[in-house]
């Protein structure tokens, strides 16, 4: 790890200052971050720590729809996102306990690894992505791996998930690092059904818009019979091929239709 | 009603008060005034020329104490081999130059190309990436059949080609085992991967250099599996420092599994880098080096045929293997592929012909040696995988196909070159079947099937030979050291007693076994033993601990070096009763004359022998202290029978064990809570190479599996409920406890039997799937199933 400075504001605002010096970097958990640094392959100026801002933390139910602080840990979405079960069930499965004790909701959209869970709950939901600029529905936000509608400097502050009718994460777990091979998060809402999916495309989390129009016509496993999803855009590795992958997309959408019930 | 001491009893590990309250004293919790810290610049490319290294900026660096590169090394030798084979033809194997930093090429990611000292690790690391390096890119040689093809590229320039030998064993069987099989009645053929694993450790590697200037002394803190081959390999081979200016420690090891046993280029440059710096030089192995540094295990391609005649009798066994050496030959790297994989073949079948072929190939990854089984897991898995191959193909069952086969009378002389002492595959065969309920498995298929889930049943044998070894025997077969084993006992003038032994323990638990034995042998009670391991200063001219040998070889040494105090014990207590030696008995830490009630106690005749007032002394010496050397007669031949249970998902491919039962005969049994560890811990890594861990490389040679986020190791919920027996015990003939090694046994006993009850599984849904490589992974199952 190089040096750094580093700087935890209290609020919002003197967080948002405090990012506009050169390569200063918000940290949220740490949990890509820090072990990207530790390896050398990020050298930030100043590390903006968003951990000691109040306003930025915690989770509450108003009226259909769940918020969550930008800071929030997974943990805490786990014990307190009881409104919306399928995304603290998400929660609870994400990493193990000391990543849900560090690791935060805003740290990880951010970040939009191609194999997290947060951004298939997001996109699934139809969240809105509130910064300190602006609200971003989720559907204008994930823009491929590693990439969102962020601009520099700015934070996510918090995110709104409106409640589905039903929902449900389902993840199959690559062997070595636990994250999402591929993972599944269908939510039935008032609006249709959403399905988006992780871990699998080479474009990071995405809506699988056939299935959606099955699921829309009836909502039951057996209305996703006969679709697949293009093996060629899906990411093939040593874990698993591009057709494996595009395989389990179906099997997950599947399992997670049923479970939503 | 089951012993509470001595052997037999199951006393809790009392090195595991210091280990689980965080006071253990590993090799990095050293450390030395004034010491300096090494980084070490490796290739990051896998083959290329090194053109120039600029160092120049690197040493302008404040805190940087000096930076080395090959030139710095010309007088010194490089990491030497302890291992040399004798090809089919009668020659040597091509054994290239090791240099402790790569000269002129570098050979594979991770090999050392500089290294910067400098007063922290962080001032090290800065210098080490402004160092300059100017490599030519040469295309990599990975793939080890590619690499044996004419026109190749090489990756030793001044070898003839990448084949370091091409091994046949046993020559002179070669054309009656072609005819056998030309001649078969049915022949099975098989072709897989045993495959290529990367051991570890929790503990990363570390050593500490330092030198005592006004004495001329060295010492080497190296997290070795056994110190007084590294000090015997660097002193002698290396850096040409005789043994008594060298001290070699390792403390608390966490963790070997055979990678810690070998002497690596970083011990040797911190011993020459401390008298070089004048100042104690540390390195600690980041995980990540860990992945690309410490020697990596298996790695075999082979080609299997097994002939049965009419009756389905084995008549013959030939093999062909492919074996990584990696880029350079590691300690014991070329004894793998043969001596310790070539003389299982047998299994634990009297197969009267059998002809084994094994081409060693260099290619630019790490250097590949032993990992727990070592040689004897690729053995294992590939004879049991054909046997239940040719039991499908032949319609029969693969129990009793085994059970036919089976050796049942010993010694057993195997066509080989090992003599078999002792064991029965009947009884162990017999206890698995106790265990298993194979009559409720189709129920339990059944079940999971209701489920949606496949079900499969695999069984195996496994033999394997332990205790190494005969020194004489293994010298014949081109080891350059010898395998006995050593143990000092040091009696106290009040009754305690220290026993400094060669063995060496990293996690086996020879501090609390090791006691029971003598506790026994005198009477006394285990407390008041201590052992001591780990130094050279302290502990006689020892070998080490690897393939499951310290209490067999060790832990004998030990009994003879006990044998020899209560002989003297016994004249002190004769003298001190005034009888005669041959009547004195010794019971329960009491020596009395035989058929009376006249007694003197252990410590009256221990204080006697330092306090020697009333003492023979002009027939014997005062003190009470005994040294030891054992070397074994032969090896021991643990065996097994195992059965695995597996659903497999088909929707996914996803395997979960159900059930993983192991029935062995380790001969007599010191420590029966002990035992169950090592099996457990064997399974958990025989289980890991079944179904997750696999070290991969790309074409270009680099290390695709380079951290835990592609390297699969197995966690606590990838493993069942183990079922373990060990109550099948036939002694070892051979040496004073019976014991055989329980060290390995479930790291070669288990991939077999998961990967037959995969195959099993898929079969149950109609698929013809004749075999599945390992790793197991999800992928692969499910291509298995849908191919």
């Amino acid at each position: 790890m190089y040096e750094f400075e580093f700087e935890q504001p209290s609020s919002v605002a003197d967080a948002v200052a405090a990012l506009k010096a050169e390569d200063a970097l918000a940290l949220g958990g740490g949990q890509t971050l820090l072990a990207t640094m530790k390896q050398r392959l990020a050298a930030p100026s100043k590390l903006v720590s968003l951990s000691g801002i109040g306003e930025m933390k915690g989770v509450s139910n108003d009226g259909g729809a769940v918020s969550i602080g930008g800071a929030t840990t997974h943990a805490a979405v786990a014990a307190g996102a009881g409104a919306y079960p399928a995304l603290a069930d998400m929660a609870g499965h994400i990493g193990d306990p000391a990543v849900r004790n560090r690791g935060t909701i805003g740290g990880s959209l951010a970040n939009n690894d191609p194999s997290a869970d947060y951004p298939a709950a997001a996109l699934a939901s139809g969240a809105t992505i509130v910064t300190n600029a602006r609200e971003i529905a989720a559907d204008d936000f994930f823009q491929g791996m590693f990439t969102t509608a962020l601009d520099e400097g700015e934070i996510i502050t918090g995110v709104r998930f409106p409640v589905p009718e039903a929902a449900n994460y389902q993840k199959f777990l690559q062997p070595a690092s636990r994250f999402a091979l591929v993972g599944v998060f269908v939510a039935k809402t008032g609006d249709g059904v959403r399905v988006a999916v992780t871990g699998a495309s080479e474009e990071g989390v995405f809506r699988w818009s056939e299935a959606e129009a099955a699921l829309n016509g009836t909502f039951s496993a057996g209305a996703l019979e006969g679709l697949s999803v293009d093996a060629d855009s899906m990411i093939g590795d040593m874990h698993g091929s591009k057709a494996y992958r595009a395989h389990l997309v179906g099997v997950l959408t599947k399992r997670a239709v049923a479970a939503a019930g | 009603m089951p012993k509470d001491h001595g052997i037999g009893a199951s006393p809790k590990r009392r090195e595991d008060v210091r280990f689980l309250t965080g006071n253990g004293n590993y090799t990095d919790d050293i450390n030395m005034n004034g010491q300096a810290y090494v980084h070490f610049l490796r290739s990051d490319v896998a083959h290329g020329t090194i053109n120039s290294i600029d160092t120049a900026a690197a040493a302008a660096i404040p805190g940087v104490v000096k930076i080395f590169t090959s030139v710095d090394f010309e007088a010194v030798g490089g990491v030497p081999c302890g291992w040399e084979i004798t090809d089919r033809h009668g020659n040597a194997m091509q054994e290239p130059k090791h240099p402790i930093l790569a000269e002129g090429k570098v050979r594979y990611v991770g090999e050392m190309i500089a290294a910067v000292i400098a007063e922290t690790a962080e001032i090290a690391r800065d210098a080490a990436e402004v160092i300059e390096v100017d490599i030519s890119d040469l295309p990599a040689v990975v793939n080890m059949k590619a690499a044996v093809v004419d026109g190749s590229p090489k990756v030793h320039d001044d070898l003839t080609s990448n084949l370091c030998y091409d091994w046949g064993f046993v020559e002179e069987n070669r054309d009656a085992v072609d005819a056998a099989i030309k001649g078969a009645a049915h022949v099975t053929t098989l072709e897989l991967v045993n495959n290529r694993l990367i051991a570890n450790p929790m503990e990363p590697r570390v050593c500490i250099g330092d030198y005592d200037r006004p004495a001329g002394d060295h010492t080497l803190y190296t997290t070795s599996q056994n110190p007084h081959v590294i000090r015997l390999l660097m002193g002698a081979f290396v850096l040409g420092i005789p043994e008594h200016k060298l001290r070699v420690v390792s403390p608390d090891v966490g963790g070997g599994f055979g990678t810690k046993i070998f002497h690596y280029a970083e011990e040797a440059f911190c011993t020459f880098a401390a008298k070089a710096c004048n100042r104690p030089v540390k390195w600690t192995s980041s995980r990540s080096e860990a992945f690309m540094s410490d020697a990596h295990g298996r790695d075999h391609v082979t080609k299997i045929e097994l002939a049965l005649d009419a009756d389905n009798n084995f008549v013959a066994v030939r093999t062909d293997t492919h074996a990584n050496m990696g880029a350079y030959l590691s300690t014991f790297a070329p004894s793998v592929p043969t001596w310790l994989h070539g003389t299982l073949m047998a299994g634990n079948y009297k197969t009267p012909l059998i002809y084994i072929n094994v081409k060693a190939v260099f290619t630019n990854t790490v250097p590949v040696d032993a990992y727990r089984g070592a040689g004897r897991p690729e053995a294992s898995f590939q004879l049991e995988r054909v046997i239940d191959k040719a039991a499908h193909e032949l319609g029969v069952d693969p129990i009793a196909l085994r059970r036919q086969n089976f050796i049942t009378e010993f010694p057993y002389a195997t066509p080989v070159a090992v003599e078999y002492d002792t064991g029965d595959y009947h009884a162990t065969m017999d206890k698995l079947e106790e265990m298993a309920d194979f009559a409720g498995f189709d129920a339990r298929r059944a079940e999971s099937e209701k489920n949606g889930k496949l079900r499969g049943l695999g069984v195996n044998c496994y033999i394997e030979a332990c205790g190494i070894a005969p020194s004489n025997l293994v010298g014949q077969l081109g080891a350059r050291a010898g395998l006995y084993e050593s143990a000092t006992v040091r009696v106290n003038a009040t009754g305690g007693l220290v026993v400094m032994t060669g063995s060496h323990s990293h996690g086996q638990g020879h501090e609390t076994a090791f006691p029971q034995v003598i506790a026994e042998m005198i009477g006394i009670d285990e407390s008041m033993i201590e052992i001591v391991h780990g130094d050279t200063s302290t502990v006689p001219m020892g070998m080490g601990t690897y393939g499951s040998r310290s209490l067999a070889v060790g832990g004998s040494a030990m009994v003879r070096a006990t044998e020899k105090i209560i002989n003297k014990a016994k004249k002190i207590a004769a003298h001190l009763m005034e009888a005669s030696d041959a009547d004195i008995e010794l019971k329960d830490g009491t020596f009395s004359i035989a058929g009376t009630d006249k007694s003197v106690a252990w410590g009256d005749v221990t204080l006697a022998a330092y306090v020697p007032h009333n003492y023979p002394l002009e027939d014997i010496e005062p003190g009470l202290e005994e040294t030891a050397f054992y070397d074994p007669a032969n090896f021991t031949y643990p065996s097994g029978a195992y059965a695995c249970e597996v659903e497999v998902d088909p929707d996914t491919g996803k395997v979960t064990i159900q059930r993983m039962i192991a029935a062995d005969d380790f001969g007599n049994i010191v420590n029966p809570m002990i035992v169950d560890g090592q099996v457990h811990g064997g399974l958990a890594q025989g289980i890991g190479q079944a179904l997750l861990e696999g070290c991969v490389y790309d074409d270009d040679g680099q290390l695709l599996s380079g951290s835990y986020m592609d390297y699969a190791m197995p966690r606590a919920d990838d493993l069942p409920f183990y079922e373990v027996d060990h109550s099948c015990q036939t002694p070892c003939t051979h040496n004073p406890l019976g014991v055989k090694g329980c060290g390995e046994a479930g790291a070669i006993g288990s991939p077999p039997s998961v990967v037959n009850a995969v195959v099993n599984a898929l079969r149950s849904a109609g698929k013809d799937v004749t075999h599945v490589d390992m790793p197991l992974s999800p992928n692969r199952v499910w291509e298995a199933l849908n191919g």
